[in-house]
């Protein structure tokens, strides 16, 4: 098996203060991380890709537990995570579907167990290419004011060989939440819809 | 919050490159910046004295050199090189963005790195929402060094709204990945007169 070749890290932080309204007592923070990865399929069709879910575990740990430090270390502030990948020009959309274990299952387990589906997109695209990774609740996805996205994307990448990787969480509701439906403190979390 | 900018939201961006044209790159690079997006005063009419946007730039100056360095993780006086921008939504003009970043922004940030002898290479512009800003970089104490001239993109989706600023300020601690175009290198600096 290859190892994975990270070209480059990049971790995005912002902490929103109001949006026009009242200011925040608690500011919302979103964090992405993304990594910039060679694509060992890019330039000719592969039928056999699914053994590198494998290899991208560790990076995909690596970068949920970076994700909790840039929000302060504790797991348990986060409330909502997306994830999303951008695929070089040589390589294909399926590659990109090949962060959906990894990248998921790599926030749950750090999450201690999140419950909902991680929400997620993906496109093929060229350097600067941005990409808005959907947001929801990480316990239950029907949670409507954690509906949310945080567009991620770096100026260099990906190059035609390479994917762009991304994994997002937040620490909370949009920062004027006020269009109703299921609240955060209504859940059950078993299903992982409401 | 602090007192004087009224701050919508403040962003900080890490990249950390660690492979470049298939060569590893090792130690990697790493470079910060940090972004707030403040409420312009002066949005829509013309003001002639803008001590204001002064004051402000003083307070972002140590504000936003403080959290790109603790984004990089490293304490200030090991950061290498320094850069600094401005993005004036459509309400504003050039000179707010001037305001901000020149006559009093310096001092904090060097404050925070402990030196900075340097001129610390700036731009700015005026754009809409998701405008990209180029934070132009250079060593700290030797504006010569030539492996450290370079450049971060910043973006943020959804500033500057027209009467807003979005302020940047970046540091690295490193310069380009494989730096090899020769040049004054960093080991040969005085770092006195800011420029070798």
């Amino acid at each position: 098996m290859p190892e994975v070749l990270v070209r480059k890290k990049s971790i995005c932080v912002e902490q929103i203060f109001h949006e026009g309204g009242p200011v925040a007592e608690t500011p919302l923070r979103r964090a992405a991380a993304l990594a910039v990865i060679r694509n060992p399929f890019s330039g000719s069709y592969v039928a056999n890709i699914e053994w590198f879910m494998d290899d991208l575990k560790p990076l995909g740990l690596e970068m949920a537990r970076k994700l909790v430090d840039a929000l302060g270390g504790d797991p348990e502030v986060v409330e909502g995570y997306g994830k999303g990948a951008i695929v070089g020009a040589l390589g294909e959309i399926e590659h990109g579907a090949l962060w959906h274990v990894p990248g998921g299952y790599a926030m749950r387990e750090v999450l201690g167990g999140a419950k909902a589906i991680v929400a997620s997109t993906k496109k093929v695209g060229g350097p600067g290419t941005r990409l808005d990774v959907p947001i929801t609740h990480i316990n239950a996805s029907y949670v409507r004011s954690h509906f949310d996205a945080m567009e991620v994307g770096l100026n260099d990448a990906p190059r035609a060989d390479e994917i762009l990787l991304a994994l997002v969480m937040t620490t909370g509701a949009r920062v004027h939440a006020r269009v109703g439906g299921l609240k955060a403190s209504e859940i059950k979390g078993e299903d992982g819809l409401r | 919050m602090i007192a004087k900018a009224k701050i919508r939201k403040i962003a900080t961006f890490v990249e950390e490159t660690n492979r470049e044209m298939d060569r590893d790159v090792s130690p990697p690079t790493k470079r910060a910046a940090a972004v707030a997006v403040i409420e312009n005063p002066y949005a829509g009419k013309y003001v002639e004295n803008l001590s204001e946007l002064m004051e402000i730039g003083e307070e972002l100056g140590e504000l936003l050199t403080a959290r790109a360095v603790a984004a990089l993780g490293i304490l200030g006086p090991s950061a290498e090189s320094y850069g600094k921008a401005a993005a004036v939504g459509e309400n504003g003009e050039l000179e707010h963005a001037a305001a901000i970043l020149h006559p009093k922004l310096g001092t904090p940030v060097r404050r925070v790195l402990g030196k900075g002898a340097a001129l610390i290479p700036s731009s700015k512009k005026r754009g809409g929402l998701g405008v990209t800003l180029d934070i132009p970089l250079g060593h700290k104490d030797a504006a010569f060094v030539r492996s450290h001239f370079d450049g971060m993109e910043v973006r943020i989706n959804d500033a500057p709204r027209a009467n807003e600023i979005m302020v940047a300020i970046a540091v690295t601690d490193s310069g380009r990945p494989l730096a090899r175009v020769g040049g004054l290198a960093k080991e040969q600096i005085k770092g006195e007169d800011g420029l070798r």
